[in-house]
């Protein structure tokens, strides 16, 4: 049984230019112990389906969906303080900006502890000893003099270590890491991402990674979905999507990887993600893409198979080439 | 956290400089001095008003006249009122207890009011609830003090006659100061119906004073906590699995808390201001009332030194309040020293 079942989630938001949707019936099960990561670049909607999951998007949002389920306990229809008992115990998140995401007024130890009270009723000397073996666990040094601290007085990447701590100390079944290395130095991004898995090993817990480094996706998930302008494009394994994309997009998105190039300039995605305003009527990847067609402008695709990695597009991409491609047609 | 004082305390030094300038020159920009308002409608010859101008030292020239209140003040002297010929600083002690009682009960009254009202307008955002509060707040913060005291006190004191219209407590009670303030000194005398009729002569200048505090404080509580409500830290806390009272009413308030201390701060000069209004309307006699009073009769070294202390109260006010920002947020603390 799957941990997690998202079925056609659909999360808009209400603006001043009207109704703008952010995610576009996107689907992902989640197994116990797997690693799944979530691609797309900025604008694609990964956060905001993992917020809705957790039910922490603003009051301006209206979140519908088939199926949203956790242990098999519908989160739809959940009261929020049921969902409450959930969130920060057995399914964690952790952002993108370590910095911000620390409240300046409280110290580490208090922060740390919030959790171990609410979820598991700890007293005072237990949660003290619980969050020492955590920081330890997430790799701080001087942990117990680390209590005391401001989350000022520590470094972007200890301050994220922090959230970590944070996320698992109720022992979670899934952690949901939202871009967590992004406001990292790089060298401090390979030490975190290391860390996160290390934890997943040892906790047995499910990892659903967003991010929008195909690196760090190679090097860490088992299996990913590749999300666009609010929709999923594509879902597969990690060694199937990177040796034989199905779409487009996925396809832009690894040859745009420096290690791939082998052209003296840098191949990118011409243009940028649709907004509000300027969505396309048929694909919504097609202004971008190389082999786009008249029907691709005018008639938006339909999911393909399962073995074609449920790619949304019109000629689902195998080999490298298009299939059904029209020959008469030269893009 | 000693250095950081110091500078704050540094600060405050030029401004008692410019406050002491400011008082000495603007009550002598009025017309008229005070030989002239003594003497009245009988008028004075201009020989006798010379030296009595001459025996209070006012023929000396302005700058000298400056030079001997500074140097008075620098040994602890406020100078003596010309008029009632009682030191300006007793005079003021006697009646500060009135006007800090009737304050600080028109603060607690605007606070307790204020930051939950702003509190519950920034979470109902866009609902009615929300619109009545900031609707009510601007109302508050627009009315005439003197106005809405005289309407309050028609309808509470005129035609309901709930409330008495003047004074501190009834004149069937008398007892001798011990604090100053008439709630506790009515209690400690022990006489009966004394604190109520204490506490019912409070009801009015408290609400009227408390009222523009009150619309400014609900009114920045809800900015400064819708500003808060969407930073990262309080998406944090709910994705910890807090309840909504742990999230805004701790992690989301004691960051809020800084403007809104700020203001809390910046209203107690608001509140002095307002009291000699206030005051004035309900016969208290408090210093807000003594200030209006030594204004019209030019007594000047009661001005000068009732400023002054009013002032000095103000800064010393604002200067807790700084010292407030770096234990609610250490951040602020660290970086300033």
């Amino acid at each position: 049984m799957p941990l997690l079942e998202i079925e056609n989630l659909t999360v808009s938001f209400q603006t001043a230019g009207g109704q703008f949707t952010a995610v576009d019936k996107v689907s992902l099960h989640i197994e116990p112990g797997e690693i799944v990561s979530v691609v797309g670049e900025s604008g694609s909607g990964k956060s905001v389906a993992m917020l809705a999951l957790m039910g922490l998007l603003p009051w301006t949002a209206t979140v519908t969906a088939d199926r949203l389920a956790f242990n098999n306990q519908d989160l739809k229809t959940i009261s929020k303080s049921e969902l409450r008992k959930i969130i920060g115990s057995k399914m964690a998140m952790i952002f993108q900006e370590p910095m911000t995401s620390l409240n300046p007024c409280f110290t580490i130890g208090f922060q740390l502890t919030e959790t171990l009270k609410i979820h598991l009723g700890m007293n005072r000397a237990e949660r003290k000893k619980r969050a020492i073996e955590l920081l330890e666990l997430v790799g701080i040094p001087e942990p117990r003099k680390r209590l005391t601290a401001f989350p000022h007085q520590l470094s972007g990447g200890m301050n994220q270590r922090v959230m970590i701590a944070m996320a698992i100390s109720c022992n979670p079944e899934l952690l949901i890491a939202d871009e967590p290395t992004t406001a990292l130095d790089v060298t401090i991004q390979a030490q975190i991402l290391e860390l996160l898995l290390n934890l997943q090993k040892k906790q047995g817990m499910s990892l659903v990674l967003i991010t929008h480094d195909m690196g760090v996706v190679a090097e860490t998930a088992e299996r990913v979905a590749v999300q666009y302008a609010g929709q999923q494009v594509e879902k597969q394994q990690v060694k199937g999507l990177f040796s034989n994309p199905h779409h487009p997009y996925t396809q832009a998105l690894l040859n745009s990887l420096p290690e791939r190039s082998n052209s003296k300039i840098l191949p990118s995605i011409a243009g940028v993600v649709p907004g509000q305003f300027d969505k396309p009527k048929g694909c919504l990847f097609s202004p971008r893409c190389d082999y786009a067609t008249t029907k691709c402008h005018t008639i938006p695709p339909t999911a393909a198979s399962e073995e074609l990695g449920k790619a949304l597009c019109h000629y689902p991409i195998v080999d490298g080439k298009p299939t059904n491609y029209p020959e008469e047609v030269n893009p | 956290m000693f250095l950081y004082l110091f500078k704050k305390l540094a600060v405050t030094i030029p401004t008692f400089f410019g406050v002491t300038l400011v008082a000495f020159i603007f009550i002598r920009l009025l017309p008229g001095d005070p030989v002239l308002l003594m003497a009245g409608e009988r008028g004075i010859s201009d020989e006798r008003h010379a030296v009595l101008m001459a025996e209070m030292g006012f023929d000396k020239p302005i700058l000298v006249q400056y030079g001997y209140y500074l140097a008075d003040l620098a040994h602890g002297d406020f100078g003596t009122s010309i008029i009632t010929k009682r030191p300006v600083l007793e005079e003021f002690a006697t009646l500060f207890p009135a006007t800090m009682e009737l304050s600080i009960c028109a603060m607690l009254l605007a606070i307790l009011l204020g930051l939950p009202a702003g509190m519950i307008a920034a979470t109902k955002r866009g609902t009615a609830i929300d619109h009545t509060v900031m609707t009510t707040a601007l109302a508050g913060y627009s009315m005439p003090i003197f106005w809405w005291g005289l309407l309050l006190i028609i309808f509470f004191s005129g035609t309901l006659g709930w409330t008495p219209v003047s004074g501190r407590i009834s004149l069937l009670y008398y007892f001798e100061p011990v604090t100053g303030f008439m709630l506790i000194d009515s209690l400690l005398s022990g006489q009966e119906g004394a604190f109520q009729s204490a506490l019912s002569h409070l009801i009015l200048p408290t609400i009227v004073l408390a009222t523009i505090p009150l619309a400014v404080i609900a009114r920045q509580t809800r900015s400064a906590m819708l500003e808060v409500l969407s930073e990262d830290y309080v998406r944090t806390a709910r994705a910890k699995g807090l309840g909504p009272q742990r999230v805004i009413g701790l992690h989301a308030l004691r960051n809020a808390m800084i403007p809104v201390i700020t203001v809390i701060g910046l209203q107690v000069g608001v509140l002095f201001a307002g009291a000699i209004l206030t005051e004035t309307i309900f016969s208290w006699p408090g210093i807000g009332k003594w200030m209006v009073e030594s204004i019209f009769r030019r007594d000047y070294s009661a001005v000068q030194g009732g400023l002054l202390l009013i002032a000095a109260i103000v800064m010393l006010v604002n200067l807790a309040v700084d010292l407030l920002y770096g234990i609610i947020n250490p951040q602020i603390r660290h970086t300033d020293s």
